[in-house]
């Protein structure tokens, strides 16, 4: 295309335009974030480029006539197996460039799910299975750490048992779901608004992600989980005493050993004074947090955190999900978090190195099945709850990883997609087109906190339902019944050691 | 309780509807000296130059006097009103007694003693339904027409004439036509159009004599000598308030009835509302006859309101106009040509090619009026901000734009104009969410 | 009464409002027949307003007053508040004087020019919400009790 170069001249998506029923109301060239329709006032026509589009498909979907399609430019490369469309399109962007390639979201490659591989159980004959309909079915979740052992006494002036053992503080949730951290800034206010209040609607949390709580948020403080980043932005003493637990980035999933960098001119006026940098600054996270190079200082920093809110808040600790990953949860467990959170290489991300997200960390599954069976070889998986995110889909991976061992789920990704989000995986160039990861004040106010609080609601609700239906079948009432309970997992294709690694019992044993 | 109200045009209609609103028992009793029901008096234009039927001359539903069970009384003129014993007299001496009583009988239209004048058949004033239909009677022998007065009501009868293909001149004492509601520039836009369509405007001057032997008129003789030929004289001067009746009465007619802000007269239990009432002016304050349609129904609802038991006050009379003249739409209202320029502030946007014209007048950073030519659209605005007595001060670059909305003005204000009281929430239906 | 209210911070300017309404008042209630086939298209009801390229937007609709300034100031009678408060025009009766243009503190009535008729918000007789309300991707113009400001 004239003016274009080669590389931008391959584009991906074409935009398919029914001139018999575009009626030129305009909508698609005002939605579009990349510029990509324009109305041709002379001819009456609307034009597109299609090298700009990202596939988002706003404007298909609220195109009032359904006039558009995009579909993927079926003009391909000549077949090659091992150079894929993606791959020769990528080396032409660096040959352009000389740049890093940036990406967004989870790791899109093709590597195995494991959650597809795992089946569940039900009761049949021998033992009852249970209508959720009829009867109580509990999803209500505890975390924070767990005593080796209780002692009930009998209360004197009432007679009725007591625990006399002094708990560590818990958080209650009614449904085993967080809204992931993803940061104020990353994300906007109104998608923020909406995490925060459906996660009270809900009962549950919602993590603030490493940017800081607005101060309109502080009223959602007993749904609200603090989180403290290598940049320690927004921290401040009332900061950390805001919500009910605090959480310790120290890696995630989509980009482990990476630190962040939300570019300055996503930093407005609100999110500057929120994370107490100047505006317009870059904000960067360093990949490490220059306090922590040992066990021995990640305690430090855990017990800072304890003394700063007077021990009423349980300490998470958020890692990415690598190679060791059992090891060092056993370290961050024997350095007093309360909370682990594993963070696998499916987790999303706002912006990182397309390379690291496709290359480095392992799938979730695995790490939780050998962090889980760890922490209960040496004895100490009632000191954590363990929190695991990267990947979860549905509420039958949801559920799979409460028997594989997780105590709760981080929903990022999902959260997105109930937001509007389509997984262009764009929302490093601060335009979202769905209004969510974008401060352009144009776009953002595309996410009616409203709106978005309810389809969150909505997605939790209908997920809890489904878990309840799945644990009845197996004749459970509650899903504290389920976690860890691996025996209700079978493997279908999985290799041997996969199996002994998840500790599942292929299909038919 | 028995309430009698004397005219039957739209402040006897605001009346029925702000007695009704408060007192669904009374008995309404309406006076009307013409025999229809009530019609869309400034529709008699319209009616003239064939443009709608007398069907739609109706300005109410049929079944409205029904509904609101009024008495009607047409071809019923009211003689005479004995305030002391709170009854009415009409021709053929019927009397009829009553608790309150509003008169909204409006006006008269003023005819000058001009030499000439007496015994010519073809002189027509322009007032009422009849008035137009007895034009149009005669419309087909009709050829050349003098209007004398280029005011509203001049300029509307030129029209329907015009649409009968009829030669029309008007003269008009004043610098311009429509000097009432017009500047210079906005006169001149409409006096461009209707030289474009063939009307002869000729302004100061005046028509001293009508000429013609008996009852025919062969043209008009202007104070500067000059001879129009014509065979039919429209005399639309103006109007006087038609409150002739009350003479004897203790009622205060001043230029019109002299009334306070909740429409009562001197005397309690009268009240008097429309074009024959003088009441406050919005900006001085000062009482006037305000001949303007939308503020005649105003004070007839404060006035049925208060005869009825309720309170509601008159926040004063804005003059205003929306007249649409040879397809040039004009809209002005308020101050539009203050007598001290020098306390004003004035802005003006023209494009005479196009007929546009645009007028702000402020006065201390408040709206006092405009004039608008051309794109008439949402003008409604102005009267709002006119009205509420909004400060325009921070916005008064864009009261120019032909597209000057809720978007010039600060949020605070669209807020409260547009917002729900409290926060919205918990719509009742879903919403379909974008793109799902 | 219901209303219609529009939340300026979730408009989205997309004038799908200003869609919805003109194939509402279409003959065949078909947007692509509304727009491309149809003769005298009507115009929206609703106005969308929009500031600094679209970061501020909203549509502004009918109020349907308690005591409408448009009513009073018809000079044919054509605006009529009918008994669950909403306001309409009688396009058949209406003369086309603006005078309601010229009343309407809300800039909420139209000029039709070609049909020379005034046009207004009607809330939908034939829906069971206005078109505008139902066809809002954002909610950003809700359809609720309250009162008219």
């Amino acid at each position: 295309m004239l003016y274009k170069s080669v590389t931008e001249s391959f584009n991906e998506f074409i935009i398919d335009r029914n001139d018999a029923t575009c009626i030129r109301c305009k909508v698609c060239v005002r939605q579009c974030a990349y510029e990509v329709h324009a109305y041709e006032a002379t001819a009456d026509a609307l034009t597109e480029d299609n090298t700009l589009c990202i596939g988002c498909r706003r404007c298909s979907a609220l195109c009032p006539t359904g006039a558009i399609t995009i579909r993927s430019n079926e003009e391909v490369f000549k077949r090659n197996e091992s150079w894929s469309n993606a791959h020769i399109r990528n080396l032409y962007a660096q040959a352009d460039t000389g740049g890093i390639l940036l990406a967004a979201m989870g790791n899109p490659a093709k590597y195995p799910i494991y959650w597809d591989h795992m089946l569940l159980d039900a009761s049949q004959v021998t033992n009852p299975s249970i209508d959720p309909l009829r009867e109580p079915m509990e999803l209500r979740t505890y975390l924070g750490k767990k005593p080796h052992s209780i002692e009930v006494v009998r209360d004197e002036q009432t007679g009725k048992p007591k625990l006399a053992t002094k708990l560590t503080p818990q958080i209650k949730m009614e449904y085993p779901f967080i809204f992931s951290a993803m940061s104020y800034g990353a994300l906007n206010l109104n998608a923020h608004k909406a995490m925060a209040m459906a996660a009270k609607e809900l009962g549950t949390l919602y993590n603030t992600g490493e940017g800081g709580l607005h101060r309109d948020l502080y009223q959602y403080g007993s749904n609200v989980m603090v989180q403290v980043a290598s940049g320690r932005f927004g921290v401040s003493e009332a900061y950390l005493n805001a919500g009910v637990a605090i959480e310790i980035k120290v890696g995630q999933g989509a980009k482990p050993g990476i630190g962040g960098h939300l570019p300055g001119e996503k930093v407005n006026d609100q999110i500057s004074e929120t994370r107490m940098i100047p505006a317009g600054a870059d904000a960067i996270s360093p990949a490490p947090h220059h306090d922590i190079y040992s066990i021995e200082d990640l305690r430090q920093l855990i017990f800072a955190l304890k003394e700063a809110t007077n021990y009423t808040k349980p300490v998470s600790v958020k890692i990415a999900a690598v190679h060791h990953v059992a090891a060092i949860a056993s370290g961050v467990a024997r350095a007093g978090a309360d909370i682990i959170t594993i963070d696998g290489f499916r987790g999303g991300t706002g912006a990182a190195p397309q390379v690291i997200r496709d290359n480095v960390g392992i799938p979730m599954e695995l790490a939780l099945a050998a962090v889980d069976a760890r922490l209960r070889d040496e004895g100490i998986r009632n000191q954590v709850s363990i929190v695991v995110g990267g990947g979860v889909r549905s509420s039958g991976d949801a559920i799979k990883a409460i028997a594989l061992g997780a105590d709760a789920i981080n929903m990022g990704t999902s959260t997105l997609l109930a937001l509007g989000c389509t997984l262009c995986q764009r929302c490093y160039t601060g335009k979202c087109p769905w209004g969510i990861t974008t401060n352009t004040p144009y776009l953002a106010k595309r996410l009616n906190p409203e709106l978005g609080a309810e389809r969150l609601v909505n997605l939790v609700h209908a997920w809890g339902h489904e878990m309840k239906e799945i644990l009845g079948g197996m004749g459970l009432n509650a899903l504290e019944s389920l976690r860890g309970n691996r025996y209700k997992l079978r493997a279908l294709g999985l290799t041997e050691k996969d199996m002994n690694i998840l500790g599942v019992m292929p299909a038919g044993e | 309780m028995n309430y009698v109200i004397i005219g039957n045009s739209v402040a006897a209609v605001g009346a029925i509807r702000g007695i009704r609103s408060i007192d669904p028992q009374g008995n309404i009793t309406v006076i009307s000296r013409e025999r229809h029901v009530a019609y869309g008096r400034p529709l008699i234009s319209y009616l003239l130059g064939g443009l709608i039927t007398e069907k739609r001359m109706a300005y109410l539903p049929e079944d409205f006097y029904e509904k609101n069970r009024v008495n009607l009384l047409l071809n019923a003129e009211v003689v005479g009103v004995d305030t002391g014993r709170q009854k009415v007299t009409i021709t053929g001496g019927d009397v009829i007694a009553y608790d309150k009583l509003l008169v909204a009988t409006g006006g008269d239209p003023f005819v000058p003693p001009i030499e000439g004048l007496a015994g010519k058949d073809r002189i027509f004033t322009f007032t009422t339904w009849d008035d137009a239909a007895k034009l149009k009677g005669i419309a087909d022998d009709i050829e050349k027409v003098v209007v004398i007065g280029g005011g509203l009501i001049g300029l509307k009868a030129a029209e329907g004439l015009h649409l009968l293909d009829k030669k029309i001149t008007i003269v008009e004492l004043a610098d311009r036509i429509l000097s009432a509601a017009f500047d210079r520039p906005a006169g001149r836009v409409v006096a461009k159009k209707m030289k474009a369509n063939g009307i002869d405007v000729i302004t100061e001057d005046t028509v001293v004599r009508i000429e013609g032997d008996g009852a025919a008129i062969t043209g008009v003789t202007l104070k500067s000598g000059d001879f129009i030929p014509c065979d039919t004289v429209i005399v639309a001067i103006g109007v006087r308030p038609a409150a002739g009746f009350l003479k004897g009465s203790g009622v205060e007619v001043n230029r019109g009835i002299v009334v306070d802000d909740m429409m009562e007269t001197n005397v309690k239990g009268v009240f008097a509302a429309g074009d024959v009432a003088e009441a406050k002016d919005f900006f001085s304050g000062v009482k006037n006859p305000m001949p303007i349609w939308p503020d005649a129904y105003v004070q007839g609802d404060i006035a049925g309101v208060t005869m009825a038991g309720g309170s509601k006050g008159y926040p004063g009379g804005i003059a205003m106009n929306s007249i649409e003249l040879f397809k040039v739409s004009t809209i002005s209202m308020g101050i539009t040509n203050p007598v001290e320029p020098k306390e004003y502030e004035i802005l003006t946007y023209q494009d005479l090619e196009n007929y546009q014209y645009r007028k702000i007048v402020l006065k201390d950073g408040l709206l006092a009026g405009a004039v608008l030519v051309g794109a008439v659209d949402r003008a409604g605005i102005f009267a709002g901000l006119i009205r509420d007595r909004v400060e325009v001060s921070s916005f008064k670059d864009q009261l120019l734009t032909p597209d000057f909305g809720f978007v010039n003005l600060p949020r605070e204000i669209r807020s409260a104009l547009f917002a729900p009281v409290g926060k919205v929430t918990g719509a009742d239906e879903q919403a379909r969410a974008v793109g799902h | 009464m219901k209303r219609i209210y529009m939340i300026e911070d979730v408009c989205i300017g997309c004038h799908l409002c200003e869609v919805a309404c003109i194939t509402e008042h279409s003959q065949s209630k078909n947007p692509v027949k509304a727009f491309l086939h149809e003769e005298n298209r009507p115009i929206s009801r609703c106005t969308v307003e929009e500031w600094d390229g679209g970061v501020v937007s909203f549509s502004t609709t009918c109020r349907h007053c308690d005591e409408p300034d448009c009513l009073r100031a018809c000079i044919s009678g054509a605006i009529q508040k009918n008994d669950s408060g909403v306001v309409r025009i009688d396009t058949e009766q209406c003369v086309g004087c603006w005078s309601c243009v010229m009343a309407c503190p809300y800039g909420a009535v139209q000029r039709n020019l070609k049909k020379k008729k005034a046009n207004k918000c009607d809330l939908c007789p034939d829906r069971t919400s206005p078109a505008c309300v139902d066809a809002c991707p954002n909610r950003a113009l809700v359809y609720k009790e309250g009162s008219q400001k």
